[in-house]
């Protein structure tokens, strides 16, 4: 390899936290060449946000490089001061970070932003740099640039606001770019367009770019070469293909598998993982009339949006239906009215032969049917009471549904949901702090199926989780399901897992559903426009394949 | 600028019902104490019975309460108070001479506070648990502690009596010194006016020790809250971002932080501000400072109630005008707040 | 039950941190005072002697006499057990009306939430001290009335911060899955909402305290509240206030330094208090 752009050696990067020093980087090798676009890819925990950032040394003030160095161009940057480094960042090496809408200054003009980056490094006057600002907008495919100059970020949506980001960052032509997450939490479609956007920049530029991701696919998509993380390490680096193709490191290889692909299915998940049997049950179905009954479901909210406009489904007992959406299209409000917590401004919901719409949410849980129906939450928005042990959280509804009160009763019941989820016993008296993302996921299905619901709704039950232990979720979900006969309602905006989990799947947008059927059919087959913008937009990787980027100009091969 | 407009117009529609709320309030505080109204709000103690008869014929405390309501807005329209007891004069009268001389107060010490108190929280925030962090934080922690009367007396002891550098604390000008013609009624703007540099002195030495009682008062919030908020901005990850970027120091500080920390310090300001005015009673009794508090109090403990009512009406108006300022201020510094 | 709670407190704590070692100490100390006040006070703290008026602290009279030849020390004790009492009530009753009112008021949103915070803003639009005095005045002058306007005065500040948390985790999943599990709305409210929110407002009451006291002895300062011969730090500092101009200076500092002391242990341990009730502590 020609000298590497950015190189990182034996880099150990420690944090101090109340419970003593946290060792986040454990010597780290990484090496970029010019022009070339690398994948970093871990799961949460790995240290590789923590490694760009040292390399542009914004450590968090708790944090500190203890060992290894940092070289750009050949230049031993590992302790350099910010007199030192404030001249390079943004117009040698810059960086994009998640969450694009609070990583801009909320009270400060975009237009104003990108001219502080730009008169950061070279002298311009403010109107030179007000021109170059706009240019920049029409770079990154504003459609009015000198309108949108003028907005605030908080005007704009999560796409544009990553793209403002983007222009700020290739201001100046750095020669690298880090981008740590660019995507995560923009829909799929935006983040098609985001990631197409990026790296057809870095090429034009001769950028060098290193993609920071958890997301397989998206790093197989767009890099060349993609370098693995686990727990402050590298375990692995290679071209991409070969390193999908042939994984070496046991940790690659159950990455490798958790990651779906066009043709993987729920068995293949996880592979020869011990938790779960190997070879699931067949299906069960009890079908005689459907268990769920939707008819011309309307939402209008009290600022007068219409949130679903006149939705209609139906879910067969032991059935699976997956509601797959972008964010507005009103999936998460169907489910919440189908699960009776919000009530409906029109349209009737029937269950197993009853109306239940007709029955206020605020006294449903006073019917017969509240333990019929249960939920599973998404992880992040706090789906566990912070002051309930598990045992708690799982036994509440024992308590309120079913009448169980003595100890005994409780502890039987909630030990027996506990093994159906495989949660150790002695998790039980844990607080959800002390609980990893997968032991939180495991317990909130336990308290889901408890009560033996017959319709389980499951709101983005896995998207807050990393990709490994995603893969084991829904496993668990589906055997599960096959076991007890009960009927799934899935909302997701992952296609992916739709795919895997759901037998049916309505495809909403804007709280309209655009296209619905067998799931085989829709994705083989899409008659929507919509639909087939959908699917194209998953980064899907077909292992051993070659992928869709052209690389510029790598010189050698790749160590 | 119709923004602008469409803001304030929206502000102050808003705050009809708080005042609305407040005379409505006041109105049922005064018809509920023990005694017959009509007696306190004649024009003095030594009313005869007819005359008493003819104030509670003008109040209409023979008829209905909502006809009462209703005469008693009329009468706050004409700006009618009623009368004190005690100094046999208009309220509004006395009212209206006393408040220059508790706003000056009030401004002045608000004035300092910010002075003081803004940069410490910064410069503390900036280092954070440097020396300078840990003596703000302590400082703080102490400063809510002290009661402002324990303060301002021991201030008193301390200055005058002790060190001697301090004028006697009665009042806001040396009994021999005269009075400026009145512009204001702000002695120090006042004087200025006037290019009266002695007597500017004088009320300034006057001003200095309660001006500081009450703005040691507010210090310790107002030095925590610019703290917090600028510790709060710094970790944030647009500064993050503006880092990375490579902006300059001063470029940073200006409008990624300091921008973003006034909006909770400004908040801050206005609930310092009001809790200020109700520290006035207290700092006007300890310095004999002839302001609107003193007056109501004095009335109070006389059992006057007319200037009490007088005086929680200003209070009243003068927070909500207040609050309506900060508002606005808010609205305008911040673009994420909607007009709706 | 107050001492079994600030000694739990203590407990808790593995990790020494003077600051709120200190607080409790103090905390415990007043609280002691307070009740055995009567028993520990070395003088009758009512019993004048005009012979050895204004002494200054000495063996006698560790912290002097005060114009009626009444020992300080005893005066600032017994102070202690009235000052305690009506901070404690007036927190109290606040902090109960203002967790359900806001509480509930945060949950359901809409019209009858819009109205509350209407009113609570109109309420904050007295300067509370203000508002104290006019309801004083209006209620007469008595310790009981000052209790209960310490304890208005005090409640939109309850109210605010029980509507904001309460609203702010209203849509979380653990809260729509207790609905799921068969809570009504108002169980929710009181068994899982509330008891999440009390961490923040356990800080909000010993502030509180703090304030309180505050209040009452600024109160008693400017004349309302408890009248002489009663002693109470409020009515002493404004007795001592004559004679600050000649040099008597024990008769402020003292209960200068009761009240800044109280205030003070109270505060912090409102901040440990907050550290203690958070559950993550837990190991």
């Amino acid at each position: 390899m020609t000298d590497p752009l950015l190189s990182v050696n034996g880099l150990r990067v420690s944090f101090a936290t109340p419970d003593g020093p946290f060792e986040a980087l454990r010597g780290v090798d990484l090496a970029i060449a010019p022009g070339e676009v690398m994948g970093v890819v871990g799961e949460s925990g790995s240290g590789k946000s923590v490694t760009a950032l040292a390399a542009m040394g914004l450590l968090d003030r708790k944090g500190r490089i203890v060992g290894g160095e940092i070289r750009f161009r050949g230049a031993d940057i590992t302790r350099a001061s910010r007199r030192r480094l404030r001249p390079m960042r943004g117009s040698a090496f810059s960086m994009i970070f998640q969450n694009p809408r609070s990583a801009l200054n909320p009270v400060r003009r975009i237009g104003q932003q990108i001219g502080d980056a730009l008169r950061a490094h070279l002298g311009l006057s403010r109107a030179q740099a007000t021109a170059q600002a706009t240019e920049l907008l029409r770079t990154v495919q504003f459609r009015d640039p000198e309108q949108r100059m003028h907005s605030y970020p908080h005007e704009l949506s999560g796409g544009m606001c990553q793209r403002v980001m983007i222009a700020m960052a290739i201001a100046c032509q750095p020669q690298l770019l880090l981008a740590d997450e660019p995507t995560t939490g923009l829909d799929v479609t935006t983040q098609k367009h985001v990631m197409d956007l990026l790296v057809g920049l870095a090429r034009e530029r001769g950028m060098a770019m290193v993609l920071i991701t958890h997301d397989l696919g998206l790093a197989t998509h767009y890099c060349q070469r993609i370098a693995v993380m686990e727990q402050g390490r590298v375990v692995e680096e290679n071209a991409a293909t070969a390193l999908f193709a042939q994984p070496r490191h046991p940790y690659t290889r159950r990455l490798v598998l958790a990651s779906p692909t066009r043709e993987s299915t729920i068995e293949s998940l996880a592979g020869g993982d011990a938790d779960l049997p190997p070879r699931l049950p067949p299906a069960r179905h009890v079908g005689q009339g459907p268990l769920l009954d939707v008819r011309g479901l309307v939402k209008r909210f009290a600022n007068g949006t219409i949130g679903v406009d006149g939705v209609s489904f139906t879910i067969a007992a032991g059935g699976s239906l997956g509601l797959v959406g972008e964010s507005g299209s009103g999936k998460s409000t169907i489910a919440r009215m189908a699960s009776r917590l919000l009530d409906q401004t029109a349209g009737e919901i029937i269950f197993d032969g009853q109306d239940i719409g007709a029955v206020r949410e605020r006294d449903f849980h006073r019917t017969r049917w509240r333990r019929d129906i249960q939920i599973v939450f998404q992880d992040a928005l706090e789906s566990l009471n912070p002051r309930f042990t598990a045992f708690d959280s799982i036994a509440d509804p024992l308590r309120r549904l079913v009448g169980l009160r003595t100890k005994a009763s409780l502890a039987a019941e909630v030990e027996a949901a506990a093994r159906r989820v495989g949660l150790p016993i002695d998790l039980l008296d844990r607080l959800p702090h002390q609980l990893s993302g997968g032991q939180r996921a495991r317990v909130g299905i336990a308290r889901a199926i408890a009560v033996r619901p017959r319709l389980l709704v499951l709101d983005e039950p896995t998207a807050a989780l990393d990709v490994s232990v995603q893969a084991v979720v829904l496993q668990l979900l589906e055997r599960l399901r096959r076991e007890s006969g009960m009927a799934y309602l899935f909302i997701s905006h992952d296609l992916g897992v739709v795919r895997m989990l759901c037998e049916q799947v309505i495809v909403l947008r804007a709280g309209r559903i655009v296209e619905a059927g067998v799931t085989a059919d829709i994705f083989e087959n899409s008659q929507a426009a919509y639909t087939r913008e959908l699917l194209a937009a998953i980064p899907y990787f077909v292992p051993g394949s070659p992928t869709s980027v052209t690389p510029p100009n790598v010189t050698g091969v790749p160590a | 600028m119709s923004r602008v407009v469409r803001l304030i117009g929206r502000r102050l529609l808003s705050s009809l019902p708080a005042i609305f709320g407040v005379v409505a309030l006041t109105f049922l505080l005064m018809r509920v104490l023990p005694g017959d109204p009509a007696v306190f709000f004649a024009s003095g103690p030594n009313t005869g019975q007819a005359e008493i008869e003819i104030v509670r014929e003008r109040m209409g405390l023979n008829r209905p309460m909502g006809e009462q309501f209703v005469l008693y807005l009329r009468d706050l329209g004409k700006g009618d108070l009623g009368n004190s007891l005690t100094s046999g004069q208009p309220v509004a009268k006395d009212l209206a001479a006393r408040l220059p001389a508790s706003l000056e107060l009030t401004i002045a010490a608000l004035v300092l506070a910010l002075s003081i108190a803004l940069p410490l929280g910064f410069v503390a925030a900036m280092r954070p648990d440097s020396l300078v962090d840990q003596i703000v934080r302590v400082f703080c922690t102490l400063g809510v502690a002290v009661p402002t009367f324990v303060s301002g007396l021991l201030l008193i002891f301390l200055f005058y009596y002790l060190l001697g550098w301090a004028p006697p604390p009665v009042g806001r000008i040396d009994a021999f010194a005269s009075a400026p013609p009145s512009w204001s009624g702000f002695l120090l703007v006042d004087s200025l006016l006037a290019g009266d540099m002695e007597t500017f002195g004088a009320a300034l030495r006057q001003l200095v020790l309660p001006m500081t009682t009450m703005a040691l008062f507010v210090m310790a919030p107002l030095a925590r809250m610019a703290r917090a908020a600028t510790l709060a901005v710094t970790t944030s990850d647009f500064v993050r971002t503006a880092e990375a970027l490579g902006l300059s120091r001063p470029r940073i500080m200006v409008s990624y932080i300091f921008r973003n920390a006034m909006l909770p310090i400004l908040t801050t300001v206005g609930i310092v501000f009001s809790t200020m005015l109700g520290a006035n009673v207290l700092v006007e009794k300890v310095f004999a400072w002839p302001g609107i508090a003193s007056y109501a109090l004095d009335a109070l403990l006389s059992s006057d109630y007319a200037p009490v009512q007088g005086f929680v009406l200003l209070i009243a108006s003068i927070f909500v005008i207040l609050n309506l300022v900060i508002d606005l201020l808010y609205s305008l510094a911040d673009p994420r707040v909607s007009v709706e | 039950m107050t001492v079994a709670v600030a000694r739990h407190r203590r407990g808790l704590w593995g990790v020494a941190n003077p600051a709120t070692i200190v607080a409790c100490v103090g905390v415990s100390l007043l609280l002691l005072v307070a009740i055995l006040a009567d028993w520990i006070a070395p003088y009758d703290p009512l019993a004048s002697n005009v012979r050895i008026a204004l002494q200054p602290p000495g063996a006698q009279h560790w912290m002097g006499t005060d114009q009626l030849g009444r020992d300080m020390l005893s005066r600032l004790i017994v102070a202690t057990r009235l000052d305690l009492s009506i901070a404690v009530s007036a927190v109290a009753l606040s902090f109960a009306f203002g967790a359900v009112i806001g509480g509930t008021s945060g949950y359901l949103g809409g019209a009858a939430d819009r109205w509350i915070g209407r009113t609570v803003d109109v309420m904050m639009a007295f300067p509370l001290f203000v508002l104290a005095m006019a309801l004083v005045a209006a209620l007469g002058n008595s310790v009981a009335n000052v209790i209960y306007a310490t304890a208005i005065i005090n409640l939109p500040f309850y109210i605010r911060f029980a509507r904001a948390e309460v609203n702010m985790r209203r849509h979380f999943g653990w809260v729509e899955a207790a609905r799921a599990s068969g809570n009504s709305h108002a169980r929710v409210v009181l068994f899982f909402l509330l008891p999440n929110v009390l961490p923040g407002m356990a800080v909000q009451i010993s502030l509180n305290l703090g304030w309180a006291i505050l209040n009452a002895a600024g109160l008693s300062f400017i004349g309302l509240g408890a009248r002489p011969p009663t002693p109470e730090w409020g009515i002493m500092v404004a007795e001592a206030a004559r004679f600050i101009a000649t040099g008597k200076w024990w008769l402020i500092v003292f209960p200068g330094l009761m009240l800044t002391l109280s205030v003070l242990c109270f505060n912090l341990l409102g901040d440990a208090a907050r550290d203690a009730l958070d559950p993550r502590r837990r190991r």
